[in-house]
């Protein structure tokens, strides 16, 4: 708050939304964009390179591509698909696991400092027009338009009436929002988390180069919340790449089961 | 927050998705995907499937390897049985034959001993037969001329002395014969 009274006073300017939005690097590309094939050029590399001699017994490259196959394989797809269905979705959750997660970690990767996700369009493009038409065809073409639709919006075990109310609550939770706050969950806290590491390191050097002599010390108390909040930061990232992937398979497991 | 919101003014809203970035996500996003799918995928489950197969081949020839060792282990053991009952048989034989062996040579020796004996006797009755025989010719010559110079008369009548004299050994004879037995 400090820092915010201090705006009001000084030529402190805060950050906002505005900082998310450079100026295009050239004609009409701009940072993140480069960021986004980047981060598919760098994924590629590292699994097309891991994979490209596999032993039995792994080296430690080998390794390390094995645990983040496994995460996607093992502890995301297999525990919310079911063993007797996930094979096949696999390569779609391992790949939306490690591209959110590259590019989440651009964030705090020095240099880079940008988390793609923060843009919504990239969040949006990869939940609403892959995961949600795959989960929506899988369903279908497992159930069947009718069974499909009975399945998801009368779910067994209610009394009769209530489904005068769930029926279109889970209708707009399935068919509308749940694509949507998918990409707004990992948008928001990248674009908060951004901000957050934003406030404080321009406020750390404005209070460094600005304020008046008392208020310097300030400064380092400034960029250590800095430095804390981009460990904070990369644990959140983390963590958003995986709910990501979990609720997009958790939502091919909903489809594809018979009830739930 | 309210600050970042007048600042927001006059940039483009975060929540509205440009086009661009819709179309670029997607195609980076497939693309990658497509990466996964055709290559980096059918590696990994190629190596699991390897792998899994390893392990179970690798159980199974254990599982093998043991079966077998334990047929062995029974073999030895059933050979080691037999062995040793076979020892035990040997030593039994041998024992009842070494028994045998010194029975009959006690027998022998026995018969062999008894047999010395009887020839020794034998040897010493024929000898005494001897002597006697020679000591009968001899004492009753002696005992005549003996007779002969005490009384200084010759014996002519040859009858009545061979009988004297014979009646003389017989009394000896019956005198000696309790003394041999």
């Amino acid at each position: 708050m400090g820092e915010l009274v201090l705006a009001e006073g000084g030529e402190f300017a805060p950050p906002g939304a505005k900082d998310f939005f450079l100026p295009p690097i050239f004609g009409g590309v701009t940072k993140p964009m480069v960021l986004v094939v980047l981060s598919v050029i760098i994924i590629a590399v590292f699994f097309l390179l891991a994979t490209r001699s596999f032993k039995l017994v792994p080296s430690k490259f080998q390794f390390i591509a094995e645990s983040v196959y496994d995460m996607g394989r093992n502890t995301i797809a297999r525990e919310q698909i079911g063993g007797k269905d996930f094979k096949p979705f696999v390569p779609l959750i391992v790949t939306l696991f490690t591209f959110v997660l590259v590019n989440n970690l651009f964030g705090i990767i020095p240099l880079i400092q940008f988390p793609t996700m923060s843009h919504i369009g990239f969040p949006l493009a990869v939940s609403v027009l892959v995961v949600y038409p795959v989960y929506h065809f899988v369903g279908f073409k497992r159930h069947g338009f009718v069974g499909y639709l009975r399945n998801q919006l009368f779910p067994p075990g209610v009394p009769k009436p209530v489904y005068v109310l769930l029926a279109p609550i889970e209708f707009f939770s399935k068919f509308i929002m749940n694509p949507i706050t998918l990409a707004i969950r990992v948008f928001a806290a990248m674009f908060a988390g951004h901000l957050i590491l934003l406030v404080f390191t321009l406020a750390g050097e404005y209070l460094l180069l600005e304020a008046g002599g008392a208020l310097k010390p300030v400064s380092l108390l400034s960029f250590a919340f800095a430095i804390a909040m981009t460990f904070l930061e990369a644990l959140i990232q983390v963590i958003q790449a995986y709910i990501f992937a979990l609720l997009s398979a958790s939502y091919i497991g909903m489809a594809l089961a018979s009830d739930h | 927050m309210v600050n970042t919101l007048i600042l927001a003014e006059d940039a483009p809203s975060p929540v509205l998705p440009h086009p661009s970035e819709l179309i670029l996500g997607l195609i980076a996003f497939l693309l990658l995907l497509w990466v996964m799918q055709k290559f980096v995928a059918p590696r990994f489950e190629a190596l699991y499937s390897e792998r899994a197969a390893k392990i179970e081949g690798g159980i199974e020839r254990a599982e093998q390897a043991q079966a077998e060792a334990q047929k062995a282990l029974d073999e030895y053991k059933a050979q080691l049985a037999e062995a040793r009952a076979e020892a035990a048989r040997i030593r039994d034989d041998a024992r009842a034959e070494g028994t045998q062996i010194v029975e009959e040579l006690r027998e022998q020796a026995q018969a062999e001993s008894a047999r010395i004996v009887a020839q020794g006797q034998h040897q010493l009755d024929a000898q005494r037969a001897q002597i006697v025989a020679e000591l009968r010719a001899d004492l009753g010559r002696v005992a005549v001329e003996l007779a002969g110079k005490v009384v200084g008369e010759a014996l002519e009548d040859e009858a009545r002395r061979r009988g004297t004299v014979d009646r003389f050994l017989n009394e000896l004879d019956a005198v000696a014969a309790p003394a041999t037995k």
